[in-house]
């Protein structure tokens, strides 16, 4: 386990070219410290989703380098869709990354049940996903990804399709979890104000190709709730961060 | 009235109407039971020459029943195999086409020359039953998600977890509508053999049944031993989609009715 602000991988000039001549990243520079909770931003298109398939290894990079100073740790990986298997439980989706590590029944039966309490599903381990709200299919998509304590947890905009009432919800217990476990979050979103609530830093992606504009830090102290959504401090950001990402609009070649 | 009620009563509605024009069609034109029998002759047939149809009703249905194993078995082990190697797909899947688009009845014949007649008719049963089969079940494993497939792919699932865990189980519903049409493709599969067989004179089958009851003019016992093999159609037809049931009630869409 590496300390606290050490870089876990660094991405440098990487670039992604898709078999149709789509350029998706080109030149891009990003760097992820332990413990922090880092947001990439910017529109759809931009690559920021690529970059997270990237890191994760489920993509290969046509070009620079993806590095690893202290080795390839855990990974959990939330996507935008639930993406949970429709004929098992929650408890056997949350089981699986155990299950095909081969992990024994009854730790793996704790770490379960552990985790849907962390998410606030212990009551439905036995429901099927098809019996779930929207919130409550990301919940146990959430749990799923924590199950393996992953040294990093990458998040690919999970909580776009959810209405505002529960994503608010989802943030305040996804940030609660972080604090408490203090794992390493790339949040990749398209809202300026849910990236400003949740993260220590955003980093601002221009479109097409996708390249990092600029770094911002959102320095206000956690734990972050309500009231600081409703803060004049956080308005101040929400702004910083818009103008800075109507900027980088224009600086891409973007329509 | 609900509407079970009336998906029960209403088929029954329409046959007895069937049944009574049946009926008034032969008593208005007096037409003799050896051009059409009449609904009551078909039944009294059916109970006079019941242990012989019984018999022939058991030959069949065992036979479609090792038909549709084998096409179960056949179907889903080469889907398996060629979802798992594509060059094996490329070079057979065209021979499985063919082989379905080949009017089995002229297949039959020539069948019979090569195998014994129990093989032949099997192997008829098979050939049109397999087909749905296979093309379910692959169409099935190439359409998991690809969300969850890039999921296993993070927790590093070996080629047999994703297959087993991952693929199986999304391909399931898919396998069963092909096994379910399988079901009634191999009773077509086993009759249709076994109606080329008849006219070599060798076989006791409800198919065969029909063809010697033709040649000797038994025009009611003709009636009995198709009502017989309609009713096994059905039976098998209401099994499988009672076993499809059972397996998908929990989860998938088509196993769970609409909440309004």
């Amino acid at each position: 386990m590496s300390t606290p602000g050490q870089t876990i991988v660094s991405l440098r000039h990487v670039g992604k070219t898709f078999d149709r001549g789509t350029v998706a990243l080109d030149g891009f520079d990003f760097e992820v410290r332990n413990g922090e909770f880092v947001s990439l931003l910017g529109p759809s298109g931009c690559g920021k989703s690529t970059a997270l398939r990237i890191i994760a290894g489920l993509s290969a990079a046509s070009a620079g380098a993806v590095e690893w100073p202290n080795g390839m740790g855990r990974i959990g990986f939330v996507f935008q869709e639930p993406t949970l298997m429709p004929w098992a439980n929650v408890a056997a989706n949350v089981q699986l990354p155990l299950t095909l590590a081969g992990a024994d029944m009854t730790s793996s039966h704790m770490r379960v049940t552990q985790s849907l309490e962390r998410v606030g599903l212990a009551n439905f381990a036995e429901a099927f996903p098809r019996e779930l709200s929207g919130g409550m299919k990301m919940r146990t998509s959430i749990a799923r990804a924590l199950v393996t304590e992953p040294q990093l947890l990458l998040m690919d905009e999970p909580f776009a399709a959810l209405d505002e009432i529960t994503r608010f919800k989802l943030n305040n217990d996804l940030l609660a979890v972080w604090r408490e476990l203090r794992r390493t979050v790339v949040f990749v979103t398209h809202s300026v104000f849910e990236s400003v609530y949740l993260s220590q830093r955003i980093v601002v992606m221009t479109p097409r190709p996708g390249r990092v504009f600029k770094e911002l830090a959102i320095d206000a102290p956690y734990p972050r709730d309500e009231r600081f959504r409703t803060s004049p401090e956080y308005a101040g950001f929400c702004r910083q961060v818009a103008e800075t990402l109507g900027k980088a609009m224009a600086a891409g070649d973007a329509p | 009235m609900s509407e079970r009620i009336l998906r029960i009563a209403l088929p029954i509605l329409v046959l007895a109407i069937g049944l009574l024009i049946w009926y008034l069609v032969i008593q208005i034109f007096a037409i003799p039971p050896f051009v059409l029998p009449s609904p009551g002759i078909v039944l009294a047939t059916l109970i006079a020459d019941g242990s012989l149809l019984w018999n022939s009703l058991l030959v069949t249905l065992g036979i479609t029943f090792e038909g549709f194993l084998l096409a179960a078995v056949g179907g889903i082990g080469f889907a398996i195999l060629f979802n798992q190697l594509r060059l094996v797909e490329y070079s057979l899947y065209p021979y499985a086409v063919i082989l379905q688009v080949t009017p089995i009845v002229a297949v039959a014949p020539l069948l019979l020359i090569y195998l014994p007649q129990h093989l032949a008719v099997l192997a008829c049963a098979w050939i049109v039953a397999f087909f749905p089969v296979l093309a379910n079940t692959t169409l099935g494993l190439n359409s998991v998600d690809h969300n969850l497939l890039s999921l296993f792919e993070l927790y590093k699932a070996s080629r047999w977890q994703v297959l087993w865990n991952l693929k199986l189980p999304s391909a399931l519903p898919q396998m069963l509508a092909g096994l379910r049409i399988a079901g009634g493709l191999s009773l077509i599969g086993a009759v249709v053999a076994e109606i080329a067989a008849g006219s070599a004179g060798a076989g006791s089958g409800l198919a065969y049944r029909i063809a010697e009851s033709g040649y000797r003019l038994n025009i009611p016992r003709m009636f009995a031993a198709l009502l017989l093999l309609s009713l096994a159609g059905v039976a098998i037809f209401f099994t499988l989609s009672a076993i499809s049931h059972l397996l998908l009630r929990r989860w998938h869409e088509s196993a769970i009715a609409r909440e309004r």
